[in-house]
């Protein structure tokens, strides 16, 4: 194997080595100080409790999945559609602003007992909180993307003739994909954040609610199951919006690997 | 027949800005190659924004082919110091993009595509481009991204081209390599252009006439026409009557300097 070799694959195993390292100390540290499980549960409880618990587990969890991506895929729809206007008209950039950063600063959790009061509790308060919460990022970024576009290359394209739509479809969007991509990977994690805590406000179904359920029973160890299976799903989603930024905007990172 | 002519023109930015450029009038011929010189903020890129129609005049008119200039003119080449290559296009794309523009051609770019990208490929070749058509930008060196922002700005057969220092930020030896590959481009078949440069070398090698600027506010001092031959090797550049000429400009600029 030579070095270059060896050197990709530390790489490619280097999160997992971390993930490994980190459970081997969690573990260590709960045996050597007899932590006691309904305090702070070891990885190998929380690994009974996922066996154990599992149909359960899986059935919430495809609960918080699925209120989790509607409410992203409002956001993403919504917020490119609002980002587009802010960031094309200095006019609407003006107004919306100040109101959207002040919307954006209410802690969503304390909104949540209205859209109840609204909705009833279960799916659309999840789906809601989901949503409001993660389609700010959606719409800073695609109007930074847009307001920044050089005014050379709006020169270049106005002196061919071009109008307004013709810039924003050959110049403006392109440009801002990059952007584009990077606001959705923070909005997808701020999304399951938006449908947990609705679920433990106000659910009876779904992680949020299962892990509340668990811990008035003093279940520690399925409480962290739950908490656990949310990291994995974010990941997973992550990762999968990381791979379809790779795809699309392979331009901006120079088809070498992002970061620097 | 003069292509582009001003009359008495001026230019303020704002309301009561302070003068850009004051009392301009020139004339440019059909297939004429103009230099336009003088230290920086002489208000060069104003000019440049008139002709364009990016900008009104404050006072004065500004014509281009018989017409008075208002709102952005179509079909006009430009390119600038920065080259302004879309990242995500290869450099055919790249060429292309005013086709996709100009109203002459965008109606027939999808089903005459093949013909444009024959186009393309045979002027990045005249450009010594060969075998970079699916480069990306950021694969050429500085000179060969210029090179191909030129190509993009010459594609639609423009009736002017407008060069803003398109030279500036490139070594002493491509810039001498890039002067040859206008003149000759130039040289094949005519266009109109104007050069807006602060060299006074490259304003002489490359023009028929050249317009000596003074600073804040912009007017014009000298007018003087080159009457080297053409077609001009480089090694023109170092003969007696060349480096009078420069010397003779260069003499304009300095009692520009002490005078301000």
């Amino acid at each position: 194997m030579t070095l270059a070799q060896r050197k990709r694959l530390l790489m490619k195993a280097s999160p997992w080595l971390l993930l490994l390292f980190l459970g081997l100390f969690w573990e260590l540290v709960c045996f050597a100080f007899q932590i006691p499980d309904y305090l702070f549960p070891a990885p190998t409880d929380i690994w009974r409790s996922w066996l154990e618990y599992r149909p359960q587990i899986i059935e919430h969890a495809t609960q918080t999945l699925f209120t989790t991506v509607v409410g992203f895929a409002l956001a993403v729809v919504f917020g490119l559609v609002l980002g587009m206007l802010v960031g094309s008209s200095p006019v609407i950039y003006k107004a919306v602003y100040p109101l959207m950063v002040g919307f954006n600063s209410i802690p969503k959790v304390a909104f949540v007992p209205v859209l109840v009061v609204w909705f009833g509790i279960g799916t659309v308060p999840a789906i809601l909180t989901a949503f409001l919460i993660s389609f700010f990022p959606v719409v800073v970024n695609m109007a930074t993307g847009l307001a920044t576009l050089e005014p050379e290359l709006q020169d270049v394209m106005r002196s061919l003739g071009a109008s307004r739509i013709d810039i924003l479809k050959k110049v403006a969007l392109p440009r801002s994909m990059p952007y584009f991509f990077a606001s959705l990977k923070v909005a997808i994690t701020l999304a399951f954040v938006g449908s947990v805590i609705s679920e433990t406000v106000a659910s009876n179904v779904g992680i949020g609610y299962l892990m509340l359920s668990a811990s008035s029973t003093m279940d520690m160890g399925l409480v962290f199951a739950g908490l656990v299976v949310i990291g994995v799903m974010g990941v997973v989603m992550y990762e999968l919006f990381a791979l379809v930024e790779r795809r699309m905007t392979g331009w901006a990172t120079r088809g070498s690997d992002p970061a620097f | 027949m003069d292509l582009v002519e001003f009359e008495n023109v001026s230019m303020r930015y704002g309301e009561d800005g302070p003068l850009a450029i004051e009392n301009i009038s020139l004339s440019v011929k059909e297939n004429e190659f103009v230099a336009v010189v003088g230290p920086s903020g002489c208000g060069k890129s104003t000019l440049m924004k008139l002709v364009t129609g990016l900008a009104p005049p404050s006072d004065g008119y500004v014509y281009l082919g018989g017409k008075q200039v208002a709102g952005p003119q179509k079909g006009v080449g430009m390119a600038f110091q920065a080259s302004n290559l879309l990242p995500w296009r290869t450099t055919l794309e790249n060429v292309l993009l005013p086709l996709e523009i100009v109203a002459e051609y965008r109606h027939k770019f999808r089903r005459e595509k093949t013909q444009f990208e024959e186009l393309g490929r045979a002027l990045l070749k005249r450009v010594g481009l060969a075998g970079c058509e699916h480069k990306y930008p950021w694969e050429l060196s500085g000179g060969m991204q210029q090179r191909a922002s030129i190509c993009r700005a010459l594609i639609h057969r423009p009736s002017l081209l407008m060069l803003d220092e398109p030279f500036g930020a490139l070594d002493a030896f491509t810039r001498e390599e890039l002067w040859c590959m206008v003149r000759d481009l130039w040289q094949e078949e005519p266009f109109t252009v104007v050069l807006v440069t602060h060299d006074l070398r490259e304003a002489v090698f490359l023009a028929d006439t050249v317009y000596v600027m003074s600073k804040g506010p912009g007017r014009i001092l000298v007018r003087k026409p080159v009457n080297l031959p053409r077609p001009r090797e480089l090694s023109v550049t170092y003969t007696d009557p060349f480096a009078d000429l420069v010397f003779e400009l260069r003499d304009h600029i300095g009692r520009i300097r002490e005078g301000s």
